[in-house]
């Protein structure tokens, strides 16, 4: 099997949108949250790979060229974020209040919960970027000494179980507004946030998108203080 | 040629936020420059937003899956994980919960009040 595929430029490519509809399809056949294409195509990907024998280097191969299209996607947040302009203009106390709190909340609570688990400043450095945009994230967990490859880990984390989890964090905290949705999942689970929240409607998405940009500058800069700091 | 042109404009901006990522001294992605030069150029009117919005719509639907090739890359470090596996998962999930909660919920309370104040406009 694993010389069928191992050097092939589209094994990759196939494989991730093959198992990406295939959680599409599972999450409208059953409904449920749980079954969030990110994650089920994660669930489906790593055993295939391991059971054929090919290398996540070789899959890579393939399915890097998936992962070059998001530097436009990210671009094109942009398209929400201008017909959405007129909102943040007159709400920007929200947005900027919204997202200031929620990068003080991350620090606070990734330190307290790191001091809860008697874990290491190293860990609580890796952890600290863990709700921003992956490229920013990576930067800031190796400027701060942290382990990059776990911050990614910590990060693919958040973003999925951010998505999975916000509907229901919104009802049971009445956060109704879609400016306050969008802000909310974006602040705490960047781009993969977003994603959830372009879902549920074009204010959400507007107000994601750009807390990704907030939240990720604030935490460039909050970061190396903390990280100094503590 | 209408896709051909609109993908023209959107990876041409890509490019330019790329070359600002490697000649500036700042930690900012390539894809945030380039998301605040299309906002400035759809403000300033030199693009319209009908020039990049089909393609862009496409790129922002199917974006979810470009996560994917990145999260499989768990497999790698599954080794570095494991020994903290447990306290990573929880700290991450925990965390990002309250910070939804609490950016959501501070937002909410100064739409509410400003609604409140200015009248009842949305």
């Amino acid at each position: 099997m694993r010389e069928a595929f191992a050097d092939s430029l589209y094994f990759g490519f196939v494989l991730s949108i093959a198992a990406y509809e295939a959680g599409v399809w599972l999450k409208k056949k059953t409904g449920w949250p749980v079954f969030n294409p990110l994650l089920v195509s994660v669930a489906l990907i790593i055993p295939v790979l391991k059971l054929i024998n090919v290398t996540y280097t070789e899959y890579n191969e393939g399915a890097k060229y998936i992962s070059y299209l998001l530097t436009p996607a990210t671009v094109c947040l942009a398209i929400p974020l201008y017909k959405q302009l007129h909102l943040l203009k007159k709400h920007g106390a929200a947005v900027i209040c919204g997202i200031t709190g929620g990068v003080i909340a991350n620090a606070v609570t990734i330190f307290a919960l790191c001091a809860a688990f008697r874990l290491s400043h190293v860990h609580y450095v890796t952890l600290l970027p863990k709700s921003i945009t992956t490229a920013i994230g990576m930067g800031v967990s190796e400027e701060a000494g942290g382990i990059v490859t776990l911050t990614v880990v910590s990060i693919v984390i958040t973003g999925i179980s951010g998505s999975i989890l916000a509907e229901t964090m919104f009802k049971l905290f009445h956060i109704g507004h879609p400016i306050s949705r969008g802000l909310a999942l974006g602040t705490s689970a960047h781009a993969i946030g977003t994603a959830k929240a372009l879902e549920l409607g074009e204010i959400e998405g507007a107000m994601s998108s750009l807390s990704i940009a907030v939240a990720g500058l604030m935490t460039v800069l909050v970061v190396p203080l903390i990280a100094n700091w503590i | 040629m209408k896709y051909v042109k609109e993908i023209g404009i959107i990876f041409g901006i890509s490019c330019v936020g790329e070359a600002l990522n490697r000649l500036l001294p700042f930690p900012v992605p390539s894809g945030v420059y380039g998301l605040f030069i299309l906002l400035a150029v759809l403000l300033s009117g030199v693009i319209k937003v009908e020039h990049v919005e089909e393609s862009g719509n496409w790129l922002l639907d199917t974006m979810p899956l470009m996560f994917v090739p990145v999260s499989v890359g768990l497999m790698d470090s599954f080794g570095e994980l494991k020994a903290v596996l447990i306290p990573f998962v929880a700290i991450s999930v925990l965390s990002t919960l309250i910070v939804m909660v609490i950016t959501g919920l501070v937002a909410e309370w100064i739409i509410r009040r400003r609604n409140r104040k200015g009248g009842d406009e949305s």
